[in-house]
């Protein structure tokens, strides 16, 4: 199995269609142009020494062409967070030398000496590309090569890299994917990052369906209304964040007038009921599915779809109209149980941590080995249960890390820069609900001196990225801990509502 | 042939079919395309395809044997039909899901 094959067949079942469209910079490649573009990159990247093919950019037309190349050449594919500070980028970078290195030409020059690193600008890396050239051998088939390495953010701070090998993506798209299932005229947007695993989702799904994918490099809603409305968007994927502006970029209107999007789908972190509520009379005609999935499970293995979307709004009882918040029923390749902290399976309407297992649940970290226990299940430290029909709905994270935007984060990071700062002696950093971001970080801080919050929330921005900043910090006589000193969370968040 | 993995290519020796496995049972089975063993060396050698197995295959389109406990996946089309063990594959009704990325 091999992500090239699936690229291929799209290839070879329509060659001419338009794959990629970048509006803002202009430019699209077909089908065939990108099979032709990875096979000369996988070219190029088999004549480095790279054990890598690290993409540190922004969605671009380079993005599909180093995943697939990466495939074809046999190396994985490592999409780095651009958002990250310079310090954190070069410790991810350290981690996964030697590598080739695609970057936005502004920051070539500051790799151009690292030691183990070839970098490439974007405009070169997409030029080289795309100059004809023999394709090279073969791609391997062994389902066993890693196909993408993806950090992600865990509890105990410095990032995970999750393993994907060509075996999950290939069945999940397998799985998931009818092929050649768009119509000619189908075009997807593509605005979430492509350094998230729905990120590389899209692509892969997309590519395999035939679709156009048009991508949205900065999210704004103002972008994202009027590329859908000039491109005819037939299918799009947002994260709640996302949504909730769309909504809000829509307000006063009746409807938003885009008959052609056919689909909405979003996931990535809680939807409040109101912004669902809202887009569904904005976009009547529009079918809508939540979509649930971890970096870990090769993307999604629940979905909500637009029928029972339908059915909950419609709903008078508050057990169907509740199932708009629910994140749906497994992937028919997936198998789900809720457990307790013995490893119990709950009953339903039980809490528990969500188990899955599934042939694209990969579950292994690079360094650390498998999660996955003997009987194939993953723990995926998401907190949920099960109604009486089978819909699961998610609630909160095992190990308390903040979801904010789409966006996973370690309390314990943020509470360990706090702890760095003089005036404060201790301190519990928590994710309380937000209309807007999912998960807004609020800092509860036992203070030795006189500081105020306006300086403490400085203080973490100076050291972390923006998104790490409390929006609201209290101040405490102390925390709430059981007697063998554990930091009693669900208390400290009752205590802040 | 010998055994069957998942995720291994094979092509037909006498049409342009190319197939990978999805899912195999244990054991020896014996793949064949337009009525002539499959292979995962080269691939169209310059038979011809039995009339018996002369359907076709189509780019992306499923295929399994009666109980189900062997899926192919048609990579490439070609002029042969698809069988194991004397038994010629059917084509699987693919399933309907909503798009979610």
């Amino acid at each position: 199995m091999n992500i090239m094959m699936l690229l291929e067949m799209a290839a070879s079942g329509c060659p001419e269609r338009i794959a990629f469209v970048d509006p803002e910079m202009d430019v699209s490649i077909s089908y065939q142009e990108l099979f032709d573009a990875a096979g000369n990159m996988a070219a190029i990247l088999r004549g480095s020494d790279a054990g890598r093919l690290a993409m540190l950019d922004i969605s671009n037309i380079g993005i599909p062409i180093g995943l697939f190349a990466s495939g074809w050449a046999g190396i994985p594919y490592v999409p780095l967070n651009y958002r990250l500070t310079d310090p954190e980028i070069d410790s991810l970078i350290d981690r996964i030398t030697p590598a080739y290195l695609v970057t936005e030409p502004e920051r070539v020059a500051g790799f151009r000496d690292r030691e183990g690193v070839q970098v490439s600008s974007r405009t070169d890396f997409v030029g080289q590309a795309r100059v004809s050239g023999e394709a090279p051998d073969p791609w391997s088939m062994d389902p066993e090569d890693t196909a993408v390495l993806l950090f992600t953010s865990g509890t105990t701070g410095a990032p995970k890299a999750a393993v994907l090998r060509q075996k999950h993506l290939v069945s999940y798209i397998l799985g998931s994917v009818e092929f050649m299932g768009a119509d000619e005229e189908e075009a997807a947007l593509v605005c979430v990052p492509p350094y998230h695993i729905a990120g590389i989702a899209a692509v892969l799904s997309s590519v395999y369906s035939g679709r156009r994918v048009v991508q949205l490099a900065n999210f704004t809603a103002e972008k994202w209304v009027q590329i859908a409305h000039d491109e005819k968007i037939t299918t799009a994927f947002v994260v709640p964040t996302m949504l909730s502006r769309i909504v809000e970029e829509l307000d006063g209107a009746k409807n938003a007038d885009m008959p052609h999007l056919q689909s909405l789908s979003y996931g990535g972190g809680k939807m409040p009921l109101s912004v669902i509520q809202r887009a569904m009379e904005l976009f009547p005609g529009t079918d809508f599915t939540n979509a649930y999935g971890l970096t870990e499970t090769s993307s999604t293995i629940t979905v909500l779809g637009p029928d029972e979307h339908r059915l909950a709004a419609a709903s008078d009882e508050e057990s169907i109209r509740r199932r708009l918040v629910s994140v749906g029923v497994p992937l028919p390749g997936i198998e789900l149980e809720i457990r307790d902290e013995e490893g119990s399976v709950q009953p339903v309407g039980e809490r528990g941590e969500i188990y899955v297992r599934g042939e694209q649940v990969s579950g292994e970290y690079e360094g650390r080995g498998s999660v996955v226990d003997n009987d194939g299940w993953f723990p995926t430290r998401d907190a949920g249960f099960v109604d009486a029909e089978g819909f699961l709905f998610i609630d909160g994270r095992a190990d308390d890390v903040i979801v904010r935007g789409g966006e996973n984060m370690s309390p314990g990071e943020i509470e360990d820069v706090l702890l760095e700062h003089p005036a404060v002696s201790d301190v519990a950093v928590v994710g309380m609900p937000s209309e807007e971001w999912g998960e807004a970080v609020v800092a509860a801080v036992v203070i030795a001196d006189e500081v105020m919050a306006e300086e403490l929330q400085e203080w973490v921005k100076e050291h972390m990225r923006s998104s790490r900043v409390p929006e609201r910090i209290e101040f405490w006589d102390e925390l709430p801990y059981n007697e063998t000193g554990k930091l009693l969370r669900r208390v400290v968040k009752e205590r802040l509502v | 042939m010998a055994g069957l993995a998942a995720g291994q290519r094979l092509k037909s020796t006498v049409c342009a079919t190319e197939i990978m496995i999805i899912s195999a049972p244990d054991g020896d089975f014996e793949l064949q395309c337009g009525g002539a063993p499959m292979t995962d060396g080269e691939g169209n050698a310059g038979g011809d395809v039995d009339a018996d197995y002369a359907e076709g295959t189509a780019l992306g389109k499923r295929y399994v044997n009666e109980d189900g406990g062997l899926e192919l996946l048609c990579v490439k089309p070609g002029d042969g039909s698809l069988s194991a063990g004397g038994e010629a594959l059917k084509v699987k009704d693919a399933k309907k899901l909503p798009k979610t990325d």
